[in-house]
């Protein structure tokens, strides 16, 4: 048993390099700079879900089975975030990135990786707030059309209101929470003005190029599911994306520190992973 | 090293950390559950009986010998090529850290060289993450449910996996040392961390 189980094991790191190989020279998708522990276990929760036994039949069906391929790139994409996650980082940009934003006529701001939209619609509803949303235009991109779909769909689970409406109100908002959506059975949608000024679209970060330039850009908890060689290649187009003095904001265990651009930005705030960069 | 615990780890982890000499010579990674909303002063109050460093790591932080490292709330901690990696993946049975996912990674990652130490618990987090460190031919403690401030976590590990060693949580910190003294002159580290990369 236990070396049949160590077999197992050492045949899927190689199962999970030929599957991450194949779906790179057969759609461009390049997962393989991804952190090797986390797609790990994503790879293989997905591969159970479709009741699968090895990952070379799941190799199989992604490759041949476009539907498949939907659900999988959906898997790697889809993060357990919530609105306002760090209410800190929010109460932050409001005090010291919101008066930035005040002297510009107008705000370009890109979430890399934005997943199913919680970020996005977090910080709309802090520029309508601070009265800011109407000179913005925010882009929201992901690797998968699924979940840029869900995203723009902005609906999410009422469960999860409660939570949301408590980072909000720690976050600094003094609204009521539910004014900024509509509930309905178990679910809530949010109101289509906050993504009037939203741009969903894909993008790839391991792959695509930078496509405008802007005066904030958030990518929060993205970069951890990469290894530290694709982090840096992703720093230099997010840097080379950020016009001088723009803000850049990352999750707050994440750190410049290990990348080489961590000389070109200054802290905003000790505490908070907000930086504004310099050269 | 690899260390879990929930319900009852605020009053073993610092009985473990104090029981540890400065320098101890491998890195330490604990994962004790708690809320998301938790406050963050643990990592202070585990600081303070211990002789190791206590420390929240960043993405990417390197694993050092000598410090121990307590897994950040609402991300789940996993190790890789030497460093950290965090996740917001799901929590894994309702925890996020979860004590399954860290085991996991370190036993990819140490493979026999990992060591998984189940503290006490009321429920079953740790078991798949300790039985793939047995499997990849690590060595497993489990601290003795009959003193166990909770049975059910440490009891489950024992129930399904063969392990190596069932302590009282007083005995547990002298033989990890006599282990990692063992094994920093005999060669359990004599190679390094096993290399997998998925490019070119």
């Amino acid at each position: 048993m236990s070396t049949f189980a160590t077999e197992t094991s050492v045949l899927e790191d190689i199962e999970i390099g030929l599957l991450l190989e194949g779906l790179y020279r057969a759609h461009g998708f390049d997962f393989r700079d991804y952190s090797r522990a986390s797609i790990k276990r994503r790879i293989l929760e997905m591969m159970r879900a479709e009741k699968l036994e090895t990952v070379s039949a799941f190799q199989n069906r992604i490759l041949h089975d476009a539907a498949a391929l939907d659900r999988f790139l959906l898997g790697l994409s889809v993060h357990a975030t919530a609105m306002f996650r760090d209410p800190s980082f929010y109460s932050t940009f409001r005090r010291k990135v919101v008066p930035l934003l005040r002297t510009y006529p107008t705000v370009q701001i890109w979430i890399a990786g934005c997943s199913t939209g919680e970020e996005v619609y977090s910080l709309a509803i802090l520029l309508q707030e601070e009265r800011l949303y109407e000179k913005c235009r925010i882009y929201a991109t992901d690797i998968s059309q699924a979940v840029l779909r869900r995203a723009r769909d902005g609906i999410f689970p009422l469960a999860a209101m409660r939570d949301y409406t408590n980072n909000y109100h720690q976050s600094g908002g003094v609204h009521e929470f539910s004014d900024y959506y509509t509930a309905q059975y178990d679910s809530v949608i949010f109101s289509s003005g906050l993504k009037h000024n939203v741009v969903f679209s894909e993008h790839n970060l391991a792959t695509d190029g930078s496509f405008n330039e802007f005066q904030v850009i958030l990518c929060r908890n993205v970069m951890i599911y990469f290894n530290k060689d694709l982090q840096a290649r992703v720093h230099k187009l997010l840097y080379d994306s950020l016009s001088m003095f723009g803000v850049f904001g990352l999750g707050n265990k994440e750190s410049l520190q290990f990348t080489p651009r961590a000389s070109a930005y200054e802290h905003l705030n000790t505490n908070d992973k907000l930086y504004r960069k310099v050269m | 090293m690899v260390v879990g615990t929930s319900i009852g780890g605020l009053k073993a982890l610092p009985v473990l950390l104090s029981g540890l000499s400065a320098g101890f010579p491998v890195p330490i990674v604990l994962v004790q559950h708690r809320g998301k909303d938790s406050e963050s002063g643990l990592c202070e109050f585990l600081n303070q009986g211990s002789k190791l460093p206590v420390s929240e790591p960043e993405d990417k932080e390197p694993l050092l010998p000598g410090h121990a490292y307590l897994a950040p709330r609402d991300y789940h901690l996993l190790i890789a090529d030497g460093s950290f990696a965090l996740s917001t993946d799901p929590p894994v049975i309702f925890a996020r850290p979860s004590i399954d996912v860290l085991f996991e990674s370190a036993a990819d990652e140490y493979e026999d060289r990992a060591i998984g130490v189940i503290l006490t618990g009321a429920n079953q987090d740790g078991t798949r993450g300790l039985a793939r460190i047995k499997s990849r031919g690590g060595l497993a403690l489990v601290e003795d449910p009959v003193t166990a401030a909770r049975a059910e976590m440490p009891q489950a590990a024992i129930t399904r996996i063969h392990v190596d060693w069932i302590l009282p949580l007083p005995e547990i910190a002298p033989r990890l040392e006599k282990l990692c003294d063992v094994a920093t002159a005999g060669g359990l580290t004599a190679h390094g961390p096993k290399a997998v990369h998925y490019g070119t």
